[in-house]
């Protein structure tokens, strides 16, 4: 399945994507690929304003029809906004997870290094394809 | 290598997510499970439900006193074109698998049982039915469609004409029609209006499309699990298994007890737990606050931990979460689950949470 790869972002291993504003904060989300994985998100769980993060500590919750999946801080730093509009609308993630659907914005000291340019992640993404997907671990009816 | 049924390049062709279940690849979903899930409750879908086990028994005489002996419920109650829900136990009264059992009459009697549970239930059952001189083939040259939805009989009409119809239609719930080709039953696992069809594996590739073509959705397996959730229906495997008896599991009322000299196996222990009352109930809960419920959640009552969830989803028609747990008898309406560390408030219910698109949870 291909996914969309924006080319001016940066990206972490467990699925983050990282802008980096003007400003100096960086506005978090998740992939395309994972929001694809996840299937139809139904309840999003955000970090409070002001919560200090640090790296791959788990800061969020999303959880689609089938699972929960925690989201990772792609930096240390300081929770300064959050998508606000999650609460009452999750499937913002699915429709525009590099838009509408962003999740929160941090303030961080440094962007780090170890982020994956948009070639890196699309060839994490493809080995990932070949093996049992991550994120979907689904029990099923039968 | 994964099993596949008849239909697997119908499910690629239509861009399905297809992902392992109990060694079977099967659809996950089309697309979009919250979608599938409206379009079953508001309008028809199609399941294919072909990883499951089918065994025919086909003398009648013998397979009935083997059942009798076998299941918790009493195949002694049903008579030609009917079929009922039971339990398949073990000594302990814990539950090997549950399954539906249709009377063919003159042809025997059809069991249609789990895939994931299908090598320990066929070991279960094998050494038994020889004992009670009863052949039995495995019908693995058969497909499963499920047709469920307000609107699935309406639309197999162009598919089935209209005289079976008009005869799909005569049927009660847990009725079976047989006609030269097909198998036709009144049964469903989504809580709405629709049938369970059992064509040739051969066939069922042409059925399938058929009914599509007639404007059913193809539906995944995920907005399966949702659809009977609400329903109240349970899941072997998480609902319940071979450590709980039917009477913790919410399925008292499959255990035919009448006549009291049937014996049947995990009759004794069945009838030591109800003497003593259940120390267990399961209840539906609601969540009361935002959040998701899954299975392997701690209940709780007055800060004292009186259960679990033993399945849990968001419900895409209530639109809120919904779960099936086991807690302490006697326990009230008023709870609370631990989510990831926090007590969320939920009230427990009887299930189903909706039925014939109907919620019933207030």
């Amino acid at each position: 399945m291909s996914s969309h790869i924006p080319a001016d972002l940066r990206y972490t291993e467990s699925h983050e994507w990282v802008r980096a504003n003007d400003d100096g904060t960086v506005t978090v989300g998740i992939t395309d690929h994972a929001q694809h994985l996840l299937g139809d998100l139904v309840f999003v769980e955000i970090p409070e304003v002001g919560r200090t993060v640090a790296a791959a500590e788990s800061c969020a919750v999303i959880e689609s029809v089938k699972a929960a999946s925690d989201v990772f801080s792609p930096a240390d730093g300081v929770i300064v906004e959050v998508n606000e509009a999650l609460a009452e609308d999750p499937e913002l993630i699915n429709q525009d997870p590099y838009g509408e659907g962003w999740l929160f914005r941090l303030q961080t000291t440094a962007i780090p290094e170890t982020l994956l340019n948009a070639a890196a992640y699309e060839a994490i993404i493809v080995a990932e394809d070949e093996d049992e997907p991550s994120l979907a671990n689904p029990k099923l009816a039968g | 290598m994964a099993k596949r049924t008849p239909l697997y390049a119908r499910h690629a062709a239509q861009g399905a997510k297809l992902v392992d279940f109990g060694g079977w690849e099967m659809p996950l979903h089309y697309g979009s499970q919250l979608d599938e899930h409206h379009q079953v409750r508001r309008a028809a879908g199609i399941f294919d439900v072909s990883h499951m086990t089918v065994v025919d028994f086909p003398d009648p005489v013998s397979t009935r006193a083997l059942l009798r002996y076998l299941l918790a419920n009493d195949v002694a109650r049903l008579y030609p074109g009917k079929a009922l829900y039971t339990c398949l136990l073990n000594e302990a009264g814990g539950i090997i698998d549950d399954l539906i059992a249709y009377d063919r009459g003159a042809a025997g009697y059809r069991l249609v049982l789990n895939a994931a549970t299908r090598e320990k239930d066929l070991a279960w059952i094998a050494p038994l039915a020889e004992r009670f001189g009863a052949v039995w083939r495995e019908r693995d040259d058969l497909a499963m469609l499920a047709v469920q939805g307000p609107e699935a009989l309406a639309k197999l009409d162009a598919v089935l004409g209209a005289e079976v119809m008009t005869a799909v239609r005569a049927l009660k719930p847990f009725y079976v029609l047989e006609t030269d080709d097909l198998f036709i039953a009144r049964t469903g696992y989504t809580g709405e209006d629709g049938v369970e069809i059992l064509p040739l594996a051969t066939e069922a590739p042409a059925l399938w499309e058929r009914i599509l073509a007639a404007d059913v959705a193809p539906c995944g397996l995920g907005a399966r699990d949702t659809l009977r959730l609400e329903a109240g229906m349970n899941l072997y495997g998480s609902d319940m298994d071979e450590t709980t008896t039917p009477l913790v599991s919410g399925l008292g009322w499959t255990v035919a007890w009448e006549p009291a000299e049937r014996d049947f196996i995990g009759r004794a222990a069945l009838e030591r737990q109800r003497a003593a009352g259940a120390p267990q109930t399961f209840v539906g809960l609601v969540l009361e606050a935002r959040g998701v419920l899954r299975g392997h959640q701690t209940v709780y009552a007055d800060d004292r931990a009186i259960g679990h969830t033993t399945s849990g989803t968001f419900s895409p028609t209530l639109n809120r979460a919904i779960a099936l747990a086991r807690i302490a008898t006697g326990a009230g309406e008023r709870c609370q689950v631990d989510i990831r560390g926090k007590r969320l408030p939920a009230r427990a219910v009887k299930p189903p949470f909706v039925r014939r698109g109907r919620t019933l949870i207030a």
